[in-house]
């Protein structure tokens, strides 16, 4: 059980954290996936059903030890695979159901990093998230050199759109990256562990950023990472995976359990309550 | 923020065929008969106009059917072969992918041999045979450069580079143990040659020319994107597949026609790319067009030389590739391993 306890220094909270707001805008049903390594192999890794729901304004974290499905969860609402049973819709259309274009319109996916084959500008870079607005062959307009820099603005990244991409640090490029997924205009933004490069600065600011986006652009979005304090404290809900398996899905409240979290894991952990709701986490004898 | 506007692709392309008719001229001019720059506007103004009783008789045989000849067939080789490069390198993206060195142009080279061993008049057989013989050598360097899946850089060149001694030493056995077939002489396969006229009309390999870079260019929007990598391609609403058919098969299209007419020339489609994104960015809708056409002045150019540095005699095109081109491979070789 998570004990509530009147706590000392704390992470700067959020300018506001709203619960999200009207009907689901993604819907995951008994949604299950299995890898393997060939056609007729037995499945290496399985994802047993997993069922949540999110809408816009919310900002929810995949949280969960290595191996146990975030990722995996991450390619199915992307649509990058189709799910073995259940479905994963948005905005009531069946993700594996939308033609690839329309997918990349209203759904983002931010991966860790992005390896360039060739030297790209920055600006050249954010503009590729205009692609799926285009037709074939179209060359930029004026308004996708607009929303190209707002994207790059919206990250507090303007200062760097004229250096070349693999001059910028780990941080920057992060940021870059972000802008190049607000470029495309989505409702749902996914982020595959994009802390895992940061300093503790960085972490805060990438947080608190995503917090800012999902209140004033009215995105949802879905962050799979291993900072369990940082979803607690900037997170409306939490999808809880191990071993393949949906354990948990609730606010940060009601998923951090001092047991639950222990035994997924695998570290002596404490949970206390914050003032305002929001559950700490710390190892446990180390206060 | 300045994208690329087609405006800028026009203009770039213009002065690129501004530099290829210079190249052209002076390559019309140059040889053992010296013909003046003036004789040679008005033998090309007349042909143009099909004034050929204008035209001396002298200048008609060096200048349009000696020279010229050559000359497209260099404008051939060179768009096919850069463009084909340039395809290759966003697909399998690695920069020092390039028919010659991936052991696509041995496969086409091979694929000639066979088609000129079997029936040696039938026509087009050895374009089609060129075309089969790259496209299997592709798919083929392709499988074997995967490691656990996924495509492996360096795997992949080995593979490559494996392949094309292995197939060049099929061709030469091939061409020692099989005397008196009709074949054009061993350094026209292992180098590139352009001194042998095609014996398809130059107008149908044109035509194809035309269609496949035309197809390459229209994925090339598509090419940028997976130059970023395939799976993030997808996320932004690339079909991938789509993409990768169209090019594999244009792209082998293009070695096929290249190497049919000329043999194996080496790295036309390594160097030219290159230089391309060092003078004008990387992007592929500039690319691609440029490309074709920094080519065909790369071939022409390299062709005047070889047919003229040690004159009488000629060297074949492709060691003249080879000298500018082996350089250029180590130097991107060195600059990836650091």
């Amino acid at each position: 059980m998570s004990t509530p306890a009147q706590s000392g220094a704390s992470l700067t909270s959020p300018a506001r954290v709203t619960g999200g707001e009207g009907t689901p805008r993604v819907k995951v049903e008994q949604a299950s996936y299995a890898y393997a390594a060939t056609d007729r192999s037995a499945p290496k890794f399985t994802l047993g059903p997993a069922s949540f729901e999110a809408r816009q304004r919310e900002l929810v974290a995949i949280l969960g030890p290595n191996a146990s499905g975030k990722s995996t969860l991450l390619m199915l609402l992307a649509g990058l695979a189709k799910p073995l049973s259940g479905r994963i819709e948005i905005d009531g259309t069946e993700v594996s159901k939308l033609d690839i274009r329309t997918r990349a319109q209203r759904i983002a996916l931010v991966q860790q990093e992005s390896e360039l084959l060739f030297p790209l500008r920055v600006w050249e870079y954010v503009l590729q998230g205009r692609y799926p607005h285009g037709r074939r062959l179209r060359f930029e307009s004026d308004e996708d050199c607009l929303l190209a820099g707002n994207a790059l603005a919206q990250v507090g990244a303007d200062a760097h759109r004229d250096r070349w991409m693999d001059q910028l640090s780990g941080g920057e490029k992060q940021r870059v990256i972000l802008a190049r997924a607000l470029a495309q205009r989505p409702s749902l933004l996914l982020l595959d562990e994009p802390t895992q490069h940061l300093d503790i600065g960085g972490k805060v600011e990438l947080l608190r950023r995503l917090r800012k986006l999902a209140d004033e652009n009215r995105y949802t979005v879905l962050v799979v990472t291993h900072e369990l304090n940082l979803a607690a404290e900037f997170c409306d809900r939490i999808v809880l995976l191990h071993k393949g398996k949906c354990l948990r899905v609730g606010t940060p409240a009601e998923v951090y359990e001092r047991d639950l979290l222990g035994e997924v894991f695998e570290a002596p952990l404490e949970v206390e309550m914050r003032p305002g709701g929001r559950p700490r986490v710390i190892l446990r004898g180390s206060h | 923020m300045r994208p690329l506007t087609p405006r800028h692709v026009f203009t770039i392309c213009l002065a690129l065929c501004a530099v290829l008719f210079v190249a052209v001229v002076i390559s019309l001019r140059v040889g053992a008969y010296p013909v003046s720059v003036r004789d040679i506007v008005m033998t090309l103004f007349n042909a143009a106009l099909r004034r050929w009783s204008e035209i001396p008789p002298d200048f008609q045989s060096i200048v349009l059917n000696i020279r010229l000849p050559r000359i497209l067939l260099g404008i051939l080789v060179g768009a096919s072969l850069s463009t084909a490069g340039a395809g290759f390198q966003a697909l399998l993206r690695n920069p020092l992918a390039d028919p010659y060195v991936l052991g696509v142009s041995s496969g086409a080279a091979l694929g000639a041999i066979l088609s000129l061993i079997a029936a040696p008049h039938a026509p087009g057989l050895i374009q089609a045979a060129a075309f089969a013989g790259a496209i299997a050598t592709i798919a083929a360097v392709y499988f074997l450069g995967r490691r656990g899946g996924q495509l492996d850089s360096g795997t992949l060149l080995l593979a490559g580079i494996i392949t094309a001694s292995f197939l060049s030493a099929v061709i030469m056995f091939l061409m020692t143990t099989l005397p008196g077939r009709d074949v054009r002489g061993m350094a026209f396969w292992l180098m590139g040659d352009l001194s042998s006229p095609s014996t398809v009309d130059l107008k149908w390999l044109y035509f194809l020319l035309v269609i496949a870079v035309g197809s390459i260019y229209t994925t090339s929007s598509d090419l940028n994107l997976i130059l970023t990598g395939e799976q993030e391609a997808r996320h932004l609403g690339v079909n991938v597949h789509r993409v990768k058919l169209v090019v594999y098969v244009a792209a082998s299209v293009l070695t096929g026609l290249a190497v049919s007419v000329s043999g194996a020339i080496g790295y036309v489609g390594l160097l030219v790319p290159h230089v391309i994104r060092m003078l004008f960015g990387t992007d592929y809708r500039l690319l691609i067009p440029a490309s074709a056409l920094g080519g065909a002045i790369l071939v022409v150019v390299a062709d005047t030389l070889a047919r003229t540095v040690v004159a009488p005699t000629e060297l074949p095109v492709g060691a003249m590739t080879a000298i500018a081109g082996a350089p250029v491979f180590i130097y991107l070789m060195r600059r990836r391993v650091r």
